[in-house]
């Protein structure tokens, strides 16, 4: 669909927008290509997104991982109520779903971040 | 119970399963259409048929059935099973749209360039998938006892005919449809029971059930052994299983990019959360007004059975009814996710060379007839553990299997084809091994038992550092460029790809 039958030549000042398109043309290539320039980009866009995976993960495994921990080294906190429910109850019954939603939330906002100025430093360069 | 008004409902759902899934015959026309609707679903339609999709027997029946006998620390079984689609956001979600694959096995070929690999995959697929199916059949069976006191034999033949035909005729366009309306249907169906029955037990005066420390986290309530134990292999097998799971995959190759992609999971995880604040409710009212179902293997049937027993009259037939209804939405909707992965994978892949077979779309039907009729004849002879329990098993099977080969093959650039072979033979095997020895022989007591009614926590940890070893004592050049590629592919935002045909 992309493809036309005979390429026009635009023949531009070198200061210009389509100028700048032709040269976006060639990073975009490296990183489709998988050049060392384009394996180089991908793998520090892999690696931000790996990091904020990474951290989300272990916030997750530290926090919900911790709960069972917590009633195992406090025992008095298992029998604990707050307004007639048990603790217990309460944590993983009603309030986990709300941090589970916020947390995917925020993951949602800054892994499209990540990736945004992915593709503005491509388009730049 | 020998009113009518629950029997007259699930004929309504069956009703409306056909009709909705007859309609989709008229537009399913090409193998694509079959396997991922042409990839044309929006993002509301398709968050609401992941639901539909996901909230199976386990959570409509099962998640009570447990809070019930076992108290509190089986809250984490719904936590697990919506923590798992956010892990499935944060590792897999948008790489695996990227990859451009339709089903696990594509996936598997795409990042190894092997066909060992594919073929192992579409094998573990089937049997994730069948190992799934089970439990949703003996749902069936043990709702339709409960309500009408038919033989358990005969729900599970409704599920299997009403599942193979909706399948081989629409495939997943129809499907599509049907699973949004059905998780809809289960919310309202679990909804507003549970409501009714907290005002009813408001009404009585709020008693409390605390005996035994059935109400305490880690204390054993019910025999079970190894408390802490079991929690973290359960916390295991659901949090890193549910990206494994055949039926959640193939739902993302229907967005139509990356970002779409991760966008439905957040709306699927709201869906769930909203979802899950109910079946507990049935659980722990269950545990002062029908304390006999406690322990045996009625225990599942109590989100059947509460609300004619709170209620009297009209208002409690009508509830069952409306329950019943929201069960057999689940076994549906779940079984033709299932039914649909199943029988791709067998048609492209295990019955591709049969060229007698005909085209693409007398193929999949036939692996429908084969995915459905497996597990119907297994639920006809397998001993019966707990719904949420088999389904559990499952997840351990996947989250031994196809999470180290998704996590590893998305994020580390080295894994190589040995490496990923090896991860799913040795953790496929050790995995599948627990699940035989419990289904054939158990359950098991001490710490055997533990170890094998829920292996995700040895499992798990195995394959991952099979895969990892392995790849280590096996990179190469030519694997490296394979990866290279990958990663391009999987990583880069869809502004900067090529356009691929």
């Amino acid at each position: 669909m992309d493809e036309k039958p005979q390429r026009r030549v635009a023949i531009t000042h070198p200061r210009t927008a389509a100028a700048r398109s032709a040269a976006k043309r060639g990073v975009r290539r490296d990183v489709n290509d998988s050049t060392a320039l384009g394996v180089t980009m991908i793998r520090s866009l892999r690696r931000a997104q790996l990091r904020l995976a990474v951290i989300v993960g272990v916030g997750l495994l530290v926090v919900l991982g911790g709960i069972p921990l917590l009633f195992l080294l406090d025992p008095p906190l298992r029998e604990a109520r707050v307004g007639g429910l048990a603790v217990g109850w309460i944590l993983l019954g009603v309030l986990v779903f709300p941090a589970i939603w916020l947390t995917a939330w925020w993951y949602v906002r800054a892994a499209e971040r990540n990736e945004t100025q992915f593709v503005d430093l491509v388009e730049r360069s | 119970m020998t009113s009518w008004w629950p029997l007259l409902a699930i004929l309504g759902v069956v009703g409306a399963t056909f009709a909705i899934g007859l309609f989709g015959v008229r537009v399913s026309r090409t193998t694509s259409d079959f396997l991922v609707a042409s990839r044309s679903v929006s993002p509301t339609l398709n968050a609401s048929a992941i639901g539909g999709e996901y909230l199976s027997a386990a959570s409509f029946l099962g998640i009570a059935g447990l809070v019930l006998s076992y108290g509190v620390d089986m809250l984490w079984f719904p936590v697990g099973y919506t923590v798992g689609y956010l892990v499935l956001l944060i590792l897999v979600a948008a790489p695996l749209r990227r990859s451009g694959a339709y089903t696990l096995p594509d996936f598997a070929e795409m990042r190894t360039r092997s066909r060992r690999v594919r073929y192992a995959s579409s094998i573990l697929v089937v049997l994730i998938g069948w190992l799934y199916l089970l439990p949703q059949l003996q749902g069936a069976g043990i709702t339709l006892r409960a309500l009408t006191g038919a033989p358990v034999w005969a729900g599970a033949v409704v599920v299997a005919v009403v599942v193979g035909i909706t399948v081989a005729t629409g495939g997943m366009r129809s499907i599509t449809v049907v699973q949004a309306f059905q998780y809809w249907l289960k919310l309202f169906a679990i909804a507003l029971p549970a409501v009714l029955l907290v005002a009813a037990w408001y009404r009585d005066g709020t008693p409390v059930f605390t005996e035994g420390g059935w109400g305490d986290p880690l204390s054993g309530y019910g025999e079970r052994e190894y408390p802490l134990y079991t929690t973290y292999s359960i916390v295991l097998a659901t949090f890193l299983g549910t990206m494994g799971l055949p039926h959640v995959l193939v739902r993302f190759y229907t967005n139509p990019d990356g970002r779409a992609a991760r966008r439905t999971v957040l709306a699927v995880l709201a869906l769930l959360s909203v979802f899950y604040l109910f079946p507990p409710v049935f659980g722990a009212l269950g545990r002062i007004y029908t304390p006999e179902l406690a322990g045996t293997d009625a225990a599942d049937t109590v989100v059947l059975v509460l609300p004619s027993v709170v209620f009297d009259g009209w208002l409690g037939d009508a509830l069952s009814a409306l329950v019943a209804a929201g069960a057999f939405a689940a076994f549906l909707s779940t079984a033709s996710g299932l039914c649909v992965s199943v029988a791709g994978v067998l048609s492209q892949d295990l019955l591709r060379h049969e060229g007698r077979l005909g085209d693409g779309v007398s193929r999949f039907r036939l692996g429908t007839a084969i995915a459905i009729a497996v597990p119907f004849l297994l639920a006809l002879v397998a001993g019966r553990a707990n719904l949420a329990q088999t389904v559990t098993l499952a997840f351990a099977v996947a989250a031994s299997t196809f999470c180290p080969l998704l996590v590893l093959g998305i994020w580390w650039p080295r894994l190589t084809e040995k490496g990923a072979l090896a991860g799913l033979l040795v953790g496929g095997g050790a995995a599948l091994a627990a699940v035989v020895a419990v289904l054939a022989a158990g359950p098991f007591t001490g710490v055997v038992g533990a170890l094998l009614g829920q292996p995700a926590a040895w499992t798990v940890p195995l394959a991952f550092a099979t895969s990892v070893l392995v790849s280590l004592r096996t990179g190469d050049r030519s694997q490296r460029l394979v990866s290279d590629a990958a990663m391009a592919r999987l990583h880069g935002p869809e502004e900067i790809q090529a356009r691929r045909a």
